[in-house]
């Protein structure tokens, strides 16, 4: 293809992650090293506030921002070196808990306890959603062909079901006396409060995610089943494998580069958990890093967002993402780099 | 349950449209309202609609979309619903406008003590009190022989008796979910155990024998509370009491005519209210006292603003009123306290009277910091004092980022 042809073709997309992926990224990558604060002053303030029958008024010193003549809040930014990434490492507080070996400490500094949860959350639901979603392919590849479409349409619902309102219907589905809290109330005869300590919210957590994304990975696995050479299957049930042994030496080494690729759009997405902690209203529990940069940009009570504290702890999410995915890359490049020849 | 709400919700508006004469004039220009979501809300907005053109919004999340909002130029949205509180940000940002001139135009009708002046002008237009009332299942107290607790250890003492008889499932409610309302109930306790937030210095002080006071007498409710309190909000303990579940509760006055809504509650009548109860014998109640109102944006035109008044004034009648008396302590001429109004004014009226929620950013950043910090050691993740330190540390950073401290 000429260059200019491919220019023609790739520019339009090469344009748009400019504008989309790039650009912001930028920013944000400047906004943690900056701290914008409103300019404030001082005002004796007189506020009147309604009783029953008449007001009480105080006078009182408050801070108020400055504006200016168009009526916006008069702004500095400056530029504040690692003070943002500082603040949300806390690595004064968290050193002394590591040098003192104490977990319970260390885990008051929300970036680590959003840490903790985040790659809990990430490396438990991995193996479980390639585990769940090869299992579901098995079963609808050696279902009779004539179930096969209702079975694949079933299968694929979690998935269509938007996450937010998925973790909603779990969260109903259990809080206070929901009917599945109550059910196993019954059948346990105790009293269960699901949302009251932070395990049993956890595990819903766990459920929920791999219920939602296994389909997603039945899908692929799915695909890639249709293509298993048959030919090599036969041989290998002439040679006297078993059903589980085919299994381990003719399907997984088939499949292993979907599973690799089902594990890296995984590891990135669920790095990347939200839904869940804002869904089952976690907070007091647990948080997770993304909604650990969530929090910093929502106004206080106040008014004032956290944009720098935001973009730093963005930033960090995306170091994460890539020390998690550096295993499942270098494996890719070999691989790339061994079938090249 | 849920279906018949909508059902009446679907018959309430066709009434509404059908009764569009009652509002005194015709509202040409479009107008919109950003406001909370609860009962005097509601009975106010649908008033407001009598007029023809208003879109009202009732969102259980305007405090974060309000600020945003107002600042759009033009802004998104003509009327808002504000309290003490949650006027922070837009008197902060400038985004409201005084209201003088259109006072003197349309105002005939309100009451000096609805007028929120702030510096001289007028800010907003309070239309009803709010505080937090200790309300209680009379025919269980009355059963048991438990007198009305005065103090919070008074109510422990009364929530040990109603846990030995197992009347109900949980003796206690309480709004603790995390964030705001963790923060809110903290707030109140500390400032009944007679704390004061601020050093002279503007540095935090929480991390004081009030803060571990209330801390403390917290931790001491919670075993009467269902455990899931992390999570429990004012429509959640509203439900609690709906269906019988809890026997006490401080909750906001705004709460109580729930109460004896038929169809939803299957308390009606049983609820009764006092004053909210005092953390220390012969201090203030342990609450602090709201006023919600309307504020008008600053960033629309003069026409938009008269409209929007105009509507206001005619939302916040006596018509409305005599219609909606139970709905909340109103300020509006016409308003007949009912029996579960007597907590809230019992609250208001006591000596010393509980303070007033203060409307400055070191207030917004405090409750923001309590809310978020405070978990820790109701999940037992944190000691008290840790919990204070570290509602201590958020505070300075935030107060340090938003420029209010050194």
């Amino acid at each position: 293809m000429k260059f200019k042809t491919f220019a023609a073709f790739v520019g339009p997309s090469v344009f748009l992650m400019l504008l989309f992926i790039a650009a912001p990224l930028v920013t944000v990558f400047v906004g943690a090293f900056q701290l914008t604060q409103p300019v404030v002053e001082m005002v004796e303030e007189e506020t009147c506030t309604p009783g029953f029958v008449t007001q009480t008024c105080t006078t009182t010193t408050v801070t108020r921002p400055v504006l200016d003549e168009f009526g916006e809040v008069v702004t500095t930014t400056e530029w504040v070196g690692w003070t943002n990434f500082t603040r949300v490492l806390d690595p004064e507080a968290a050193g002394a808990a590591i040098r003192a070996m104490d977990w319970g400490q260390l885990m008051q500094v929300d970036f680590y306890a959003a840490l903790r949860f985040t790659l809990m959350f990430t490396l438990v639901t991995l193996p479980l959603v390639l585990g769940t979603g090869l299992a579901i392919a098995l079963a609808v590849n050696n279902a009779a062909r004539s179930i096969r479409g209702p079975v694949i349409f079933i299968s694929l619902l979690p998935f269509i079901v938007t996450p937010v309102i998925g973790a909603l219907s779990i969260r109903w589905l259990f809080i206070g006396d929901g009917i599945l809290t109550s059910a196993l109330e019954v059948w346990l005869d105790r009293d269960i409060a699901m949302f009251a300590q932070a395990w049993t919210i956890e595990l819903m957590m766990l459920f929920y995610r791999v219920w939602h994304v296994a389909p997603f990975a039945f899908v692929i696995f799915y695909a890639g089943l249709q293509t298993v050479n048959q030919d090599t299957l036969e041989s290998a049930i002439i040679d006297g494998a078993s059903r589980w042994e085919r299994l381990r030496y003719v399907i997984i080494p088939h499949l292993m580069p979907l599973i690799i690729f089902i594990a890296l759009i995984h590891l990135m997405d669920t790095y990347r958990v939200f839904e869940e902690i804002v869904g089952f209203t976690s907070q007091a529990h647990v948080i997770s890093l993304q909604w650990l940069t969530y929090d910093f940009l929502q106004p206080d009570d106040a008014g004032n967002r956290a944009f720098g504290r935001a973009s730093a702890s963005a930033m960090l999410t995306m170091v994460g993402i890539v020390f998690l995915l550096i295993p499942l890359l270098r494996r890719t490049w070999r691989d790339h780099k061994g079938g090249s020849h | 349950m849920k279906l018949k709400t909508f059902l009446m919700a679907g018959a309430m508006s066709a009434v509404a449209s059908v009764a569009m004469a009652e509002c005194a004039f015709e509202n040409e220009v479009e107008l919109r309202s950003l406001s909370a979501g609860f009962e005097a809300w509601n009975a106010v907005t649908d008033a407001w609609a009598e007029c023809g053109n208003v879109q009202a919004e009732l969102n259980q999340e305007f405090r974060t979309l309000q600020p945003q909002a107002f600042a759009a130029d033009p802004s998104l949205y003509q009327i808002g619903g504000v309290s003490n509180g949650t006027i922070t940000p837009l008197l902060n940002e400038g985004t409201i406008r005084p209201l003088d001139d259109l006072v003197e135009m349309y105002g005939q009708n309100l009451r000096p003590n609805q007028l929120i002046r702030i510096n001289g002008e007028i800010m907003a237009i309070a239309m009803m009190v709010n505080t937090q009332h200790l309300m209680y299942r009379s025919d269980i107290f009355e059963e048991l022989g438990i007198e009305v607790p005065t103090t919070w250890d008074e109510v422990l003492e009364a929530a040990a008796v109603i846990q030995e008889a197992g009347v109900v499932d949980y003796p206690l409610g309480a709004t603790m979910k995390t964030g705001w309302n963790l923060g809110e109930d903290f707030i109140n306790m500390f400032l009944g155990y007679g704390g004061e937030f601020w050093n002279a210095d503007g540095t935090p002080n929480v991390n004081s024998e009030a803060g571990m006071n209330a801390l403390e007498t917290m931790m001491a409710m919670t075993e009467f509370m269902d455990p899931e309190y992390l999570v429990s909000d004012s429509t959640y303990v509203q439900q609690q009491f709906q269906q019988g579940r809890i026997a006490m509760a401080n909750l906001w006055a705004s709460r109580g005519s729930a109460m004896d809504l038929e169809g939803e509650s299957q308390v009606v009548g049983l609820v009764d209210a006092a004053a909210a109860p005092m953390a220390v014998e012969g201090a203030a109640p342990a609450t602090t006292l709201w006023w919600d109102g309307v504020v008008i944006a600053s960033n629309i035109s003069d026409e938009e603003a008269e409209a929007a008044f105009r509507v206001v004034m005619e939302g916040l009648d006596r018509e409305m009123v005599e219609a909606n008396n139970d709905a909340a302590i109103w300020l509006i001429e016409g308003y007949e306290p009912g029996r579960l109004a007597l907590g809230a004014i019992a609250t208001a009226s006591a000596t010393p009277p509980p303070p007033a929620y203060p409307s400055t950013s070191q207030m917004g950043l405090m409750h923001t910091a309590l809310g978020n910090e405070l978990a820790a050691f109701f999940t037992g993740d944190a000691s008290a004092e840790e919990a204070l330190e570290a509602v201590e540390a958020a505070y300075t950073t935030a107060a340090q980022e938003a420029g209010v401290l050194e």
